[in-house]
């Protein structure tokens, strides 16, 4: 009997005999013996063989993968409470978690296989086969018009405001609320206020629409509510709903940030700045850089606080200015998330240590921006977790912990994570730290006396660079770091004279020739 | 024969008086006593209400938590004793009718642990004007997280019996109360005295169980007939 077939059996059976059928979905092609052997070979590494969300992978994740069990989804087109619809949950299976660990599954299995998994993790949860049970989607309208406009954003943020947003997700929307620190999921375990700048690691989806139906559903399991109830009462228009949605989404960038690997330094005409606040950088193309914990050297670190650096540089011949902005809830080291780094450093196995050096304490924030120690002439660069023994490479560092030796910022030598070794001529250094963004601004003169040690930079050269980040807050310290591989900096060089002057000569050229037609074509008529 | 047409007509007697008095319990006995308190009595975590003024103006002295609340007589409060087990197949719980109500007063629940039948209004009512949001975490019952900015009451059901579900405010992490979910109205919250009285219990022998957020469960058999009180305490001890 084949697969089909069977399923085609069971329906007329359960058609003959009256039952009634759950859904009208489940007469899609679902079968949940296919679905079992999917579940086991792709889910169960980290959803646990019993859907527990419990599987030999989950230690090391944060957010944890979600437990079956309760069919409890964050994800939903459904009132709070309510169970989602099926095409709830395979749009997760099918896009994935931004933000999580959660690939997309869409085109690695084939549309049965993700239809039939589906079918299996129902099985997990007997709410699903409760026929009390009411699945409706809830009725969202369109989206008003006007969106981007200033009106719009000045009444959606009005209602960010007024219904308290703020608390968990703060002023400026980077999680970093008052209540932040305290929160936890319905397992216990610790989980952050959504940065509202950073859309696209949004569970549900990045656009307005996408945000709209969180704030109408909420997400079930933590601690986001849902505000359906203030339509239903007339506190809320849905329009206003929207314009808060809106909001939202207008904290992030319009589109998702590409990764590219070189980053343009403009040469300018007047001196660098060198403040975090300085009106150039707003002039300034940014570059984005994602970040990943550093899971090579003991201890690893599968939970790295920052997702990715903002970095923009320019020069003027002699210096270089790089910014590097980044978002953290925290300014480091702060005692009132003290709870709450115990709980992440208790919730994020390391797998491989000993649980030595798990102990939350007042870490300082902290960057790195790496350099090989010359130019390269082809390829080779060092290796990129810090170089090696024999190998090293060149770094400026820079730390929030105050009264730090350098106003917070060093250059030095690393070989390799463990061993730093500084150096006498460190950067210039400015930060600045607001409502959960640190901004950096190294500045550094192109060419320096130690030639042997620090690299010297030179325009129109591609100058390899890895950027490193820890926050304490999240007990980040020594190989508890968030890493990137190498990139590019490439300064441009000064636009030589003639690019200048052929057009002008050229245009003259075509002017004088044009001139001298004319006149004879006037003689000619004369 | 006339064995059995007695019995079918006091069958039928029963199903009609049955279906006269639906909302009334069918019983007249009651369960009372008290919950003792020996031991230490801890003291309740301080609760940092700085960042709500509005609600740390409703308070004189610094508030605290209300994990355990001894009261002055000795006795302990906010224990919720219920019938767990022992109700005839034939007893048939009245019809859910009125409303319980869960106050936000003060960004503390009021009051701090209560009980609803199945099917029962819970009005949740937020009196203090600045965000909670009201997360039920029943495992039982399909759990829910509301939001409630302003002076407003939501409504919400539960379907199923569960002792207990958890309600929090993640906004004020202190915010804790625990909601009792039943299939029929034999409960009751020990208080200010901590004495309890389940009334309108039909003759049986019933396990009634008493519980504490902290302290856990305890259980004791009750058998009682008639209209008859029975006096039944609990003790918990502190740790």
């Amino acid at each position: 009997m084949t697969a089909r077939s069977r399923r085609i059996g069971v329906a007329m059976l359960v058609a003959a005999g009256g039952v009634p059928l759950p859904s009208p979905l489940s007469l899609v092609a679902q079968d949940t013996t296919v679905g079992k052997k999917v579940y086991v070979k792709w889910c169960a590494g980290c959803h646990g063989e019993t859907g527990a969300g419990d599987g030999p992978a989950a230690a090391y994740m944060l957010p944890r993968p979600r437990n079956f069990t309760g069919a409890v989804y964050k994800i939903r087109t459904t009132a709070s409470g309510q169970l989602p619809t099926d095409a709830d949950l395979l749009r997760a299976i099918d896009d994935g978690l931004p933000g999580s660990a959660m690939p997309a599954w869409r085109g690695r299995l084939s549309d049965a296989e993700r239809r039939d998994v589906l079918a299996y993790l129902k099985t997990f949860s007997s709410f699903f086969t409760d026929t009390s049970q009411h699945v409706v989607a809830l009725t969202f309208g369109s989206e008003p018009g006007g969106g981007t406009n200033a009106e719009a954003l000045k009444t959606g943020r009005q209602f960010y405001d007024s219904i308290g947003c703020r608390k968990c997700h703060g002023d400026q929307g980077r999680g970093d609320g008052p209540s932040a620190p305290t929160l936890k999921d319905d397992a216990g375990f610790p989980i952050f206020a959504a940065d509202l700048h950073q859309s696209w690691r949004f569970r549900g989806g990045a656009t307005s629409a996408d945000i709209y139906r969180r704030l109408r559903t909420g997400l079930d399991g933590t601690p986001m509510p849902s505000f359906s109830d203030l339509i239903d009462q007339k506190f809320l228009t849905d329009e206003q709903l929207w314009r808060l949605a809106q909001y939202v989404r207008s904290l992030s960038p319009a589109r998702t940030p590409e990764v590219r690997d070189v980053i343009h330094a403009p040469r300018l005409a007047g001196a660098v700045p060198a403040a975090p606040g300085d009106s150039v950088w707003a002039r300034v193309d940014r570059y984005w850089f994602p970040l990943v914990g550093q899971v090579i050297r003991k201890p690893r670190w599968f939970a790295p606080a920052v997702s990715g650096v903002w970095v923009q540089a320019v020069h003027d011949g002699k210096s270089l200015a790089l910014r590097v902005s980044w978002d953290d809830r925290t300014r480091s080291p702060d005692t009132t998330w003290l709870g709450f780094e115990r709980r992440v450093l208790e919730t994020v196995a390391g797998g491989d240590d000993s649980g030595t050096g798990r102990t939350a304490g007042a870490f300082p924030d902290q960057l790195a921006v790496q350099f090989p120690r010359r130019i390269p002439g082809g390829m080779e660069r060092p290796y990129f977790l810090m170089g090696a023994e024999t190998d090293p490479v060149y770094q400026w560092r820079w730390t929030s912990a105050p009264n730090a030796a350098g106003g917070g910022a060093a250059a030095g030598l690393a070989r390799g994570l463990e061993r730093f070794d500084s150096l006498p001529g460190a950067p210039r250094v400015q930060a600045s730290y607001d409502h959960g963004e640190w901004r950096v601004v190294f500045t550094r003169s192109l060419a320096t006396p130690d030639t042997a040690n620090e690299l010297q930079l030179e325009a129109g050269r591609a100058i390899p660079v890895a950027l490193f980040a820890w926050d304490g807050s999240s007990g980040e310290h020594g190989n508890r770091l968030a890493v990137s591989t190498w990139y590019f900096l490439a300064l441009d060089q000064p636009t030589p004279p003639r690019v200048f002057v052929t057009p002008v000569v050229a245009m003259l050229l075509t002017l004088g020739l044009g001139i001298v037609v004319v006149r004879r074509a006037q003689r000619r008529q004369a | 024969m006339r064995r059995v047409l007695l019995a079918v007509v006091s069958g039928l007697f029963v199903m009609a008086s049955a279906r006269e008095r639906p909302a009334e319990p069918q019983g007249g006995a009651t369960v009372a006593g008290k919950i003792k308190f020996t031991g230490t009595k801890p003291a309740n975590p301080r609760i940092d209400m700085s960042e709500e003024p509005k609600c740390k103006a409703k308070y004189q002295a610094t508030p605290t938590e209300e994990t355990v609340v001894v009261n002055p007589n000795g006795t302990l409060a906010n224990v919720f004793v219920y019938v767990k087990s022992g109700l005839p197949e034939s007893y048939k719980a009245p019809a859910a009718a009125g409303a319980v109500t869960l106050d936000q007063d003060g960004c503390r629940y009021h009051p701090h642990v209560l009980g609803i039948l199945v099917g029962q209004t819970l009005d949740i009512k937020n009196s203090d004007g600045i965000l909670h949001n009201i997360k039920a975490k029943g495992t039982k019952n399909r759990p829910f997280n509301i939001s409630q900015p302003n002076i407003m009451t939501s409504t919400r059901t539960f379907t199923a019996p569960e002792v207990m579900v958890p309600l929090e405010c993640n906004v004020h992490g202190w915010m804790h109360a625990w909601l009792g979910v039943l299939p029929h109205p034999f409960y009751a919250v020990s208080g200010a005295d901590g004495s309890f009285a389940i009334k309108g219990l039909p003759p049986g022998t019933y396990t009634v169980e008493a519980w504490h957020e902290k302290y856990g469960t305890q259980t004791a058999s009750v058998t009682v007939a008639g209209s008859e009180t029975k006096s039944q305490d609990f003790t918990f001890a502190g740790k």
